[in-house]
């Protein structure tokens, strides 16, 4: 966690962090104490193993409870917070990265990371996408790509293949799909990485990279939807005959245009870290104005600093 | 008015001082003149020599120039609106002097820059016109290359000249604003304050002299509207905000933003308004009590997420500077149009509170009274501004900072269990546990907007959502419980009672004063709790014959506005009836007397 924001509540008083309980001494989180609800997913759904995933990485990692914070907006995928056992929030569709910027900049102390759909992320949320990319907001966003709409049973999705039999386009999906990644990236992403549930281990290290990330990261995981959109990355999974080809090892991840270039691979394409670079985050440059600005108020009272406001309007 | 208002002898003798309790100067030029300048020294004067002071104002919604002007009222005594007619006219252009001459009060002063201006013989029997080369005098006094940038500063020399006006008061002020800047700035407009000042006005017309206001205890502060709120959500310990920029709810954005950083918070300017609120919201559930606002189509696009607010329990504050609506409608005009969508804009069932202040010094204490009740009562709370009471300068008592200013930072000490949406708590308000919180018990709440169990786990009981739904709306019956009820301007029994919300209150009350002087039996009530109403409004109420809403919205299908609605869906009563207007203006005294008078006869009695 970056110093400078831990300074702001200490001179507010504004966040009273008690004193840890021996910190060391307490044992990592076991699966059964981090499980909550049983999913609501259908069997097979891809998304227990980003779930899954998800748990492993809070054991591996020693997260507690009360210091990750999982938000989500709304469709099969968002409903993740309630299966895990830590404060979390099931915010409105397409608006769960501006909620979680709100917790993410107010709240320095905590890990902030949201999952969701492509419909979420690229189509009702589309902007917020691009703005919370662009002011590269500490938080981790997990985006669980189905190519369709799976809660509200078989619609075209912004990702959705031309071609694609849907409910509402019977005769296949007319409308060019996003490319997450190449969104990812021209919004200003300052971390951009793609897995997929099939391959749990990568998943768990995307995400691990993803939380170790200091700034906005996004991953791509295609989850497979087997109710509306069976076989849909089945050239991604070589059980099924198809190739998980890694990120080449040559790949430069502060290489914004070969970052572009390996994402407008046909599918299955590559996997691993598309870009990552490190720019000042929003939190960060917001935490240096409030102590430019605190700087010059120095050693006075909240009230006091208020009451040099309105002796000037008198 | 009173008798000592202002009044100009025309017999042309010597130059005489008339003493004078009050009075109401317009002035009329283009928005880049720096009139707000002149009406914001006056103000600032006046607060600083104990007189009352309301001021009044339209800017132009075009992106630069347009006529814009700025009224100002002072007086001895106490001021509650920003008047009705003119005393005096300071026109700048011709379309200043055609269009507000009508302002103006017969035999008033009509002073215009007769550089510009060319006086029509019509009109000069019935004002007093003065025409000083404003313009060109400007330039001559300061010189060089400031062209006639300066002459609201020469326009406030001969103001401060015609009305005996405090000159080192006025000098301390002039410096003041302009400190900070090139020395030279200050430098001229210091010379062209001068130049206005010893401009012998006195030898064409009288000139005044306010009567000695009552010591007041203690200093005044002056400030509009929008500073009020702003800064009475820093008092109530807001350390969080987010918005996106809209006519006239920006100034309090642009406020949160520059000031907030001192005290450790954070405002953001965010990509629309639904990430506004949701940012705000974001935060609340993270332990603050955070501001969003907008004004007209703004509110509209965040009442999703204010249903959510609602559900999940989260407090949040939703100022509204209320505009000229529907749509874009009229951005830079007054209207109180928003009530309903404040008070039950949103799909499904989905209480919470409304407050409406009534003055300037209200925005400041509403501020912190809806913090209060959103933390204690864990709700979105609406604050219904208008572009009156946003834009109009007034002084008023300075608050006692040091114990008005509260910390309300989060508490994160570990709990031994938590129900987010415990059933069995007192009042249904549970007490909120922030993300950051251990809880011992190892059971996490879920913020959520589906439909909940007490953990916040969805739920498809018709059982739950029944008592969820309950819940939700005891809390606001809980606060009703706790809210003053509104006292009675005037007799608390009688013919007609005015009864009026937001920025109504001061010509209401204006109106009430001259109505009872005049032998009429009017009282006035104010409501500052829309939502949830106070309890005992009927009791108020059947102590007259008529209860008559007065509001700047329309009289809509059934011949009333939308706080009568929701008074008479409450109460039942047909004595409740409106009083409507929708033209973007302040409401006068007389105008609020002639709607009376007319509504009364209306009705046969």
């Amino acid at each position: 966690m970056n110093e400078a924001i831990a300074e702001i509540p200490a001179r507010t008083g504004n966040i009273v962090v008690a004193p840890s309980p021996a910190e060391a001494e307490r044992k990592g989180l076991t699966r059964k104490e981090i499980v909550a609800d049983h999913p609501t997913w259908c069997p097979g759904c891809g998304d227990f193993s980003v779930l899954a995933l998800y748990f492993k990485l809070i054991e591996k990692r020693k997260l507690w409870h009360e210091k990750i914070t999982t938000i989500a907006g709304i469709g099969c995928s968002s409903r993740f917070p309630y299966f895990v056992q830590a404060h979390g929030a099931h915010y409105i569709h397409g608006r769960a990265l501006p909620f979680a910027s709100g917790v993410s900049l107010s709240r320095p102390d905590l890990h902030v990371f949201v999952f969701g759909g492509d419909g979420d992320a690229f189509s009702i949320g589309g902007n917020h996408f691009n703005h919370t990319a662009r002011k590269n907001i500490k938080l981790t966003y997990v985006v669980m790509d189905n190519w369709v709409y799976g809660l509200t049973k078989k619609q075209t999705s912004p990702t959705s293949p031309l071609g694609f039999k849907s409910k509402t386009d019977q005769w296949g999906a007319v409308d060019y799909p996003i490319n997450p990644m190449k969104q990812a990236i021209s919004a200003g992403a300052t971390f951009v990485a793609r897995t997929t549930h099939t391959n749990p281990n990568h998943v768990l290290q995307m995400m691990e990279a993803a939380m170790d990330h200091d700034g906005f990261s996004f991953v791509e995981c295609l989850s497979e939807c087997v109710e509306f959109y069976e076989g849909a990355f089945d050239a991604s999974n070589p059980r099924k005959g198809g190739a998980f080809n890694l990120v080449p090892p040559t790949h430069d991840v502060t290489d914004e245009l070969a970052a572009y270039k390996l994402a407008g691979e046909p599918f299955p394409g590559s996997f691993g870290v598309f870009y990552k670079v490190n720019k000042p985050t929003k939190n960060t440059k917001e935490a240096e104005i409030n102590r430019g600005m605190m700087e010059k108020v120095k050693g006075l009272k909240d009230w006091q600093i208020l009451q040099k406001s309105f002796d000037r309007m008198k | 008015m009173s008798d000592a208002t202002l009044a100009v002898s025309s017999s042309g003798g010597a130059p005489k001082v008339s003493k004078i309790s009050e009075a109401i100067i317009r002035i009329a030029g283009n928005s880049q003149d720096g009139i707000q300048a002149i009406g914001g020294f006056l103000a600032r004067l006046a607060g600083r020599s104990e007189q009352e002071v309301m001021t009044f104002m339209t800017i132009p919604s075009t992106i630069s120039g347009g006529p814009s002007i700025f009224q100002v009222r002072i007086g001895s005594g106490e001021v509650l609106s920003s008047g009705d007619d003119a005393d005096v006219l300071l026109a700048f252009y011709q379309h200043s002097y055609e269009e507000h001459i009508s302002s103006l009060k017969k035999g008033g002063i009509a002073l215009y820059d007769s550089d510009h201006v060319e006086p029509k013989e019509e009109w000069k029997k019935d004002y007093y016109h003065v025409g000083i080369p404003i313009s060109s005098l400007t330039v001559e006094a300061i010189g060089g290359t400031a062209k006639d940038k300066g002459k609201n500063i020469y326009s406030l020399g001969l103001i401060a000249k015609m009305f005996d006006l405090n000159v080192p008061k006025l000098e301390k002020l002039v410096t003041e604003r302009f400190t900070g800047k090139d020395p030279s700035i200050a430098k001229n407009a210091l010379a062209a304050f001068h130049a206005g000042y010893s401009r012998s006005v006195g030898n064409l017309i009288e000139t005044f002299h306010f009567v000695e206001s009552q010591k007041r205890e203690g200093q005044q502060i002056v400030m509009n509207g929008n500073e009020a709120l702003g800064f009475g959500l820093i008092a109530a310990g807001v350390r969080f905000g987010a918005g996106y920029p809209i006519t006239p709810w920006s100034d309090i954005m642009e406020l949160l933003r520059r000031e907030l950083p001192k005290y450790g918070g954070t405002f953001v300017q965010t990509e629309d308004e639904i990430a506004a609120i949701s940012m705000a919201i974001g935060a609340g559930y993270a332990g603050r009590v955070a501001v969003t606002g907008s004004s007209g189509p703004g509110i509209s696009l965040k009442t999703e997420a204010l249903g959510w607010a609602v559900m999940a329990e989260i407090p949040l504050i939703i100022v509204d500077v209320q505009r000229g609506g529907p749509s874009t409608g009229m951005p830079t005009n007054i209207e109180q149009s928003d009530l309903n969508i404040a008070c039950f804009g949103g799909h499904g069932d989905s209480p919470r509170v409304v407050l409406a202040p009534s003055t300037v010094e209200d925005c400041f204490y509403t501020a912190i009274e809806a913090v209060n009740i959103a933390r204690s009562f864990n709700v979105p709370v609406f604050i219904l501004s208008d572009q009156a009471i946003a834009t109009r300068i007034e002084a008023f008592p300075e608050p006692n900072l040091e114990k008005v200013c509260q910390d309300i930072s989060p508490d994160l000490t570990t709990v031994a269990d938590h129900k987010p949406y415990d059933l069995s708590a007192p009042n249904s308000v549970t007490k909120r546990v922030v993300p950051g919180t251990r809880i011992a018990s190892g059971k996490y709440p879920i913020a959520t907007g589906l439909e909940h169990d007490e953990l916040g786990h969805p739920t498809g009981s018709p059982k739950l959502h029944m008592a969820m739904s309950a819940k939700r709306r005891k809390k606001l019956q809980a606060l009703a419980n706790t809210l003053p009820v509104p006292k009675v301007y005037g007799p608390p029994e009688g013919n007609v009672l005015l009864v009026s919300w937001g920025s109504t209150q001061g010509p209401i009350r204006e109106a009430v004063d001259r109505a009872r002087a005049a032998g009429d039996s009017i009282s006035g009530l104010d409501l500052r709790h829309i939502n949830p109403l106070p309890n005992g409004l009927e009791n108020i109420f059947s102590g007259f014959h008529h209860v008559l809403v007065v509001e700047t919205n329309d009289e809509g299908l059934y011949g009333y506005g939308q706080l009568a609605g929701v008074l008479r869906a409450r109460f039942a009563d047909p004595k409740i009836r409106g009083i409507n207007k929708t033209d973007g203006l302040t409401w006068k005294v007389k105008e609020i007397l002639e709607r009376v008078t007319a509504k009364l006869a209306s009705n046969g009695k």
